[in-house]
């Protein structure tokens, strides 16, 4: 997988306070997801890739380009999708998006060719000459789509690209990141909040929490790794009997409330296992779920790894938050490997 | 990609050059700015000044027009720097109200619909914007200022021939510096304006405000303390006395006051006071000091995104 966003050490600040904190990482899915609580740091690390920040120390590259050096080369293969109102007022939308694409360097007559075609491409043909400022909200957001893609870019940059936008247009503009993603002509950088969003369009992401990495996984990977999930909702036999037995087969358990059961089976184990000793101990089983993680809780995971990351850090005065995201990021996957048998734990 | 198939596709195409990306800027700008009917009609306007002096410079060197319209060439105005002097003073006044017009949205629409992510998303830095931008007010200003100024002075080397060239070849200079001078103090100052209010009808009023209230301060000031020095607030007027410099048409003394004070023996006793200009190098160093204010305002305010500290 080749590199898209390497961070090398990326901080920003802004007068005294630290936005962005000595970001380390290798990005380089088809479509990675920006996450991030409000205030994480997302749109300034989007606007320091693009050089509107400059960085206070480290850098990072785009596609090999240095943002700092090679700012021009870098922004020439981005397109950007601003998250709010962006336009150019009193012109009409195929002029506005041909406007972006003669700057991004295409010529005028293949500029305006490229401002159609994009323009059909996001669902605005019928209203390209229309001005944009009459536009409605999820008009205004196709359309900043538009300009973004206007110029082929090989990255692009989408901040909160559903912001505001009803169920239909938020389907449009999902399937249509999703089509530009298995075009496989441009990678995609997500920012949002909506982790539905993120879900559906992206396949690797990376969670932002005060300014540091939470976490930088493949979410491929991740639902992978997390086939043999179970989620049991048991009734009647003896619960602390049946539990054991699972212990005993060598699978990690989680109990969730008085009829929930969480557990990883093993390699060696089959589901017809669990029956033989639910026959065993009484235990009725009424539910069987293959669970899947979901990006909700690999979030909150990365949050509350983040806290306890934090703390850490604090304790041993180790400044490398990089080197700490990454940790907590394995202990999540070995404490997941391991399993917990507090409640909730998996 | 094609248009009925609606799918997404790289750009494979050439790519232009740096610098016609730098115009693609005033290109739009200029497109928008002509669609203005009452901006096209005083542009047209601006260029009568330049056809009377044409056809005075005509008229002096035609004894049959002359003839025909029953004029003796001595009441005529005679071509020399005076002639030209004043021709920069009425155009350079146009230049001002064309900027009225232009400038104060150039910015300022694009900062009131963050439009600045946009452009400087791509491959174009912040003073290529500005440069653009900029580029817009001294195309137009320069095409009702130092260009016809040139044309009409070199109309009138081609009527009174080569002699008359060599002896006054230095007003070259001095209508496209003292032009020069004034579109860029005009389009910074408008442009810094734009950057500072969003709304178009308050940045016009601004641009208004600081041309006229420092010129009638400065007046006020003149005539309170018996000076001249009040014209150094005055852009009008320290640009008439750089003119001049320019033209070497300048006096220091512009005037003189009679004053008269009470003497126990001579009952009445009569002194002058001068009214001297602030010296050339002076109103030179105020121009070029608004400059620097204004390149400073533009740098701080022409940014993708505000950064609040």
């Amino acid at each position: 997988m080749t590199s898209v966003i390497e961070l090398e050490r990326l901080s920003v600040t802004f007068g005294r306070r630290p936005i962005l904190k000595s970001l380390n990482g290798t990005l380089g899915g088809r479509a990675i997801g920006l996450l991030g609580p409000n205030g994480a740091g997302k749109t300034s690390l989007i606007h320091t890739l693009l050089g509107f920040h400059p960085p206070t120390s480290g850098t990072a590259r785009i596609f090999g380009q240095d943002i700092t050096t090679d700012a021009k080369l870098v922004r020439a293969t981005v397109g950007y999708m601003p998250e709010s109102d962006s336009f150019i007022a009193k012109m009409s939308c195929v002029h506005f998006v041909r406007l972006m694409a003669e700057l991004s360097g295409i010529p005028a007559k293949h500029a305006l060719e490229r401002a159609h075609e994009a323009l059909f491409f996001v669902g605005l043909g019928e209203a390209r000459y229309r001005p944009v400022d009459s536009y409605s909200l999820g008009m205004k957001q196709l359309a900043k789509l538009a300009q973004a893609i206007v110029h082929g870019p090989k990255l692009i940059i989408l901040d909160e690209p559903t912001n505001g936008l009803d169920p239909p247009t938020r389907s449009r503009m999902i399937s249509l990141i999703r089509q530009i993603r298995d075009g496989g002509r441009a990678r995609i950088l997500l920012s949002s909040h909506l982790l539905r969003d993120v879900e559906e369009c992206c396949d690797e992401i990376l969670v932002l929490k005060d300014g540091r990495i939470a976490a930088n996984c493949n979410l491929e990977e991740e639902r992978r790794a997390n086939r043999k999930f179970i989620e049991l909702e048991t009734r009647g036999g003896n619960r602390a009997a049946f539990v054991e037995a699972i212990n005993n087969l060598g699978c990690e358990y989680a109990l969730s409330g008085e009829r929930r059961i969480k557990l990883i089976l093993q390699e060696t184990t089959e589901i017809s296992d669990l029956y033989r000793l639910a026959l065993e101990n009484g235990i009725q089983i009424r539910r069987l779920n293959f669970k899947r993680d979901s990006l909700e809780d690999i979030f909150l995971k990365a949050m509350e790894n983040g806290n306890a990351g934090e703390s850490a850090a604090a304790n041993n005065g180790n400044a490398n938050i990089i080197e700490n995201g990454n940790a907590q990021l394995n202990e999540t996957e070995n404490g997941a490997a391991n399993g917990r048998t507090s409640d909730g734990g998996l | 990609m094609a248009v009925y198939e609606h799918l997404y596709g790289a750009y494979e195409g050439e790519s232009h050059s740096a610098l016609s990306r730098f115009f693609v800027i005033p290109r739009y700008a200029l497109r928008e700015v002509f669609k203005s009917k009452l901006f096209t009609t005083i542009f047209i306007l601006c260029f009568i000044y330049p056809l009377v002096a044409a056809i005075l410079v005509y008229l002096h060197h035609n004894a049959n027009a002359l003839a025909l319209l029953q004029i003796n060439v001595r009441e005529l105005l005679p071509i020399d720097a005076s002639f030209f002097l004043t021709f920069v003073q009425v155009q350079c006044a146009f230049a001002f109200i064309l900027t009225v017009l232009v400038a104060p949205p150039l910015i300022s629409r694009d900062l009131s619909n963050n439009a600045l992510p946009l452009y400087l998303c791509r491959p174009l830095s912040r003073a290529e914007y500005v440069l653009g931008k900029m580029a817009v007010v001294v195309f137009l200003l320069s095409s009702v200022t130092w260009i016809p100024g040139l044309l009409i002075f070199f109309f009138q080397a081609s009527l009174a021939g080569l002699s008359w060239l060599w002896a006054n070849l230095w007003m070259i200079q001095a209508i496209f510096s003292g032009c020069m001078a004034w579109i860029i103090l005009l389009s910074l100052l408008a442009l810094a304006v734009s950057s500072l209010v969003k709304w178009r009808v308050v940045a016009s009023g601004a641009l208004l405000g600081l041309f006229f209230v420092p010129s009638a301060f400065g007046e006020i000031v003149n005539n309170l303390f018996l000076t001249r020095s009040g014209h150094l607030i005055s852009l009008w007027a320290t640009m008439n006395s750089i003119w001049r410099g320019l033209f070497g048409l300048f006096v220091r003394q512009t005037g003189s006051i009679r004053g008269k004070v009470r003497h126990p023996i001579y009952d009445e006793q009569f002194f002058d006071i001068a009214l001297l200009e602030p010296p050339l190098w002076v109103s030179w160093l105020v121009i070029a000091l608004i400059c620097a204010v204004c390149v400073w305002l533009l740098a701080r305010k022409v940014r993708a995104y505000e950064v609040i500290k």
